[in-house]
């Protein structure tokens, strides 16, 4: 039964079906209305069974959910930007360890500057960190994939993080069907870990590895987090809704595919429809990186515009070059477009013009900035220039 | 008195006391059916303070607990000493996760516990100076003032051994270590800074703060002993000298600690909800001199003329100590 619901009470509730016994709590914009409404839920006794705790910091949180989930308990926090970035340690601890923490991400800018608004820098920056990255396209995929990050952590047991756009989405009302109890029940049973800490049979857990172990360990985990390809579609069709790595929209005969994710999809969804011949890859899976999908979806085409929300400053696209790997050896042309940094708005006049500028080849294989404002970045390098204090004097002028 | 053969590890004081006194009243360390939480096999320093106290420590919680003991470990000389891949010494259910977070850790730890209704079960987080006093402070605060049923032991042994002997919010004045070199005109570690987190456990207000060498055996295990009769967040701060570190001989590890103690540099105390409830008093008071000349890290004091005005500066630390806590014995 779908109901008027914000995309963080949604996902609270989601959350709070999967009955976690730990969740640790740390608040940041925009993640604070998850972990506050899980909060109630724990003291009103419509979650029972789970310590709720108020830690001081995001460090402390992953550090909680780990020492949680190593003593066999069920563990989720949510967090977002700098709050992502201050608990990167036990981020990448929590993976070597394999614990199958599950951890919103509401997606949110890096500073400086300091911005509240969404785009996927905080999420992107910690890809390598061994985590399952998945990113809802909408609220209901927020629900949904919470449900299914729980069942598929614990299966393969590495830690899973589901990323959701910040605002647009965690602050969205919209219907949404949040499942109840016993269809949660039925598909998602008690935790079972793989090693505990156990006063009867003691393990340590979190040895020294050397060198002459060291890169098995690793290893093992990449080879364990890349089950995740093909135990997600199982996990998805368990929990009997329409999720896969990958989401691919009328890409059959296109000639130009337009490739994102998070909640940007729908607003380039409704731009494809106008031109008629262009599909859209959403990626719901970035970690691990689905090759094989990407592969097929975008084989035949001829360009593939790739819209992301973070960058790599100095280099470019941080899913193009992925996807760049996915493609290597077929004729498809691939362009990064970095687009919605901090909280601006994707519009459908700049994507109508993107695609334009597509077809008509201009854009071919560069890096651009949707909507990049050319007069103030004029003015800010000139000024840059004149403004040059300290370095090496340079051939040919002060300047 | 009931004739009991007994397995004796330590001579000296440490095991003379224990043949004066009745079976129930004997160490733990002097039970052969101890655990050995820390067993033998280790690759810790010879007259390594932290494995010693690591060992009383945990023996005793696992003896108070009857076995239901969980330890959490922050990163530092006894991780590293005790579990490199794939060999442990721990005898007991143990988690290392990182150097700055133990004590959430822990506390996750217990909170999943409880969550499991496994309340019997409880929680010891350990780590050395660095990881307690200064990069591990934040969490250790956060487990303080939110109560988590967990006892934290600090292993002190008053810089960053682990690393090469680096200086820490731990570390004493005009030591030398390798970041606080013993030139100039105040050589060593700087005088004036350094925290006591002992003072900073007590102002959280917590159910337990206790301090203890590993010179004082019984007064050890009956610290351990009373913080796991108890609920809530307990700290324990145990004085463990470094050979290495302190550049002092393995063999005076156990002297050294109960020098620190008798000169009054180290008081050896416990509180109760931020209240000092009892001090263990100095029998025999001895000049700092007598502590400070075996460890090489106070050569630079004694060298030739020796530096009286900042051996002063230390007595009037061990002064103040006695004054404060009520040291001298009535």
């Amino acid at each position: 039964m779908r109901r008027q619901l914000e995309g963080s009470r949604a996902i609270a509730e989601a959350v709070a079906r999967c009955r976690p016994q730990v969740v640790p709590a740390y608040p940041i914009t925009p993640q604070t209305h998850i972990v506050e409404a899980i909060g109630a839920m724990v003291r009103d006794g419509s979650l029972s069974g789970c310590e709720f705790m108020t830690v001081e910091s995001e460090f402390a949180a992953m550090s909680a959910a780990i020492g949680a989930s190593a003593a066999g308990a069920r563990a989720y926090t949510a967090t977002a930007s700098q709050g992502l970035l201050y608990m990167t340690e036990a981020l990448f601890n929590a993976s070597g360890l394999g614990l199958p923490i599950v951890l919103t991400v509401a997606n949110r800018a890096v500073g400086a500057p300091i911005n509240i608004w969404n785009d996927h820098s905080d999420s992107m920056s910690l890809r390598d960190c061994g985590w399952v990255q998945l990113y809802a396209a909408d609220n209901q995929a927020a629900v949904d994939l919470h449900v299914v990050a729980f069942a598929l952590a614990e299966e393969l047991s590495v830690p899973v993080m589901v990323c959701v756009d910040g605002f647009v989405l965690t602050h969205a009302f919209e219907p949404l069907d949040v499942p109840g109890q016993s269809a949660v029940d039925t598909f998602l049973p008690p935790y079972a870990p793989r090693q505990v800490l156990d006063v009867d049979d003691p393990v340590a857990i979190g040895a020294m590895v050397g060198p002459e172990a060291f890169t098995e360990v690793r290893y093992l985990s990449h080879y364990q987090l890349t089950q995740a390809l093909t135990v997600f579609p199982q996990v998805c069709d368990g929990w009997g809704r329409p999720l896969s790595t990958v989401d691919a929209y009328r890409v059959d005969g296109a000639e130009t595919v337009i490739v994102t994710l998070g909640s940007v999809s729908g607003t380039i969804k409704d731009v494809a429809d106008e031109f008629g011949n262009v599909g859209v890859l959403t990626l719901t899976m970035f970690r691990p990186f689905p090759y094989a999908e990407v592969r097929k979806a975008l084989g035949a085409a001829k360009r593939v515009v790739v819209v992301e929300r973070a960058f790599a400053p100095g280099a470019g696209g941080i899913v193009s070059a992925d996807v760049r790997t996915a493609l290597a050896g077929t004729f498809a042309e691939v362009s990064t477009v970095v687009a919605g940094l901090g909280g601006r708005a994707v519009t459908k006049p700049a994507l109508r013009r993107l695609v334009a500028d597509a077809m008509s080849g201009w854009l071919g294989e560069r890096l651009v900035f949707l909507d990049l404002r050319d007069e103030l970045i004029e003015q800010q390098i000139e000024r840059m220039r004149q403004r040059r204090a300290s370095g090496p004097p340079r051939p040919g002028g002060a300047a | 008195m009931t004739v009991q053969n007994v397995k004796f590890y330590q001579v000296g004081s440490r095991a003379v006391g224990n043949r004066l006194l009745d079976a129930t009243l004997r160490t733990e360390q002097a039970s052969p059916a101890r655990r050995n939480a820390l067993t033998s096999g280790h690759r810790a320093c010879q007259g390594c303070g932290e494995a010693l106290g690591a060992r009383d420590v945990l023996d005793a919680a696992v003896r108070a607990t009857e076995g239901k003991l969980v330890a959490v470990n922050a990163t530092g000389c006894l991780e590293v000493f005790s579990t490199p891949y794939p060999e442990s010494s721990w005898q007991l259910p143990w988690l290392h996760s990182l150097f700055a977070n133990a004590p959430s850790v822990a506390s996750g730890v217990a909170a999943a516990l409880k969550a499991q209704g496994h309340d019997e079960i409880r929680v010891l987080a350990q780590g050395g100076d660095g990881g307690t006093v200064d990069i591990g402070l934040a969490c250790l605060s956060g487990m303080f003032e939110r109560n988590d049923d967990v006892l934290y032991v600090c292993y002190d042994n008053e810089a960053y051994m682990n690393t090469g002997v680096q200086r820490s919010g731990s570390t004493p004045p005009f030591a030398r270590t390798a970041t606080t070199e013993a030139t100039g005109a105040e050589p060593g570690a700087p005088i004036g800074q350094g925290k006591d987190v002992p003072r900073i456990a007590m102002a959280h207000e917590i159910p337990y703060v206790a301090t203890a060498t590993v010179a004082e055996l019984h007064d050890l295990e009956a610290k351990v002993e009373r913080a796991m009769m108890m609920r809530g967040a307990r700290y324990l701060h145990v004085l463990v000298p470094c050979p290495l570190g302190w550049g002092s001989a393995p063999a005076d590890t156990v002297r050294l600690a109960r020098l620190a103690q008798r000169s009054g540099l180290f008081p050896v105390f416990e509180a109760s909800h931020g209240e000092v409830t009892e001090v263990l008093p100095i029998r025999g008071r001895v000049p700092i001199e007598e502590y400070l000349r075996p460890q090489r890290r106070y050569a630079h004091l004694f060298a030739d003329p020796p530096r009286t005005e900042l051996l002063a500066r230390i007595q009037a630390i061990a002064d103040r100590n006695v004054a404060r806590y009520g040291l001298d014995e009535v």
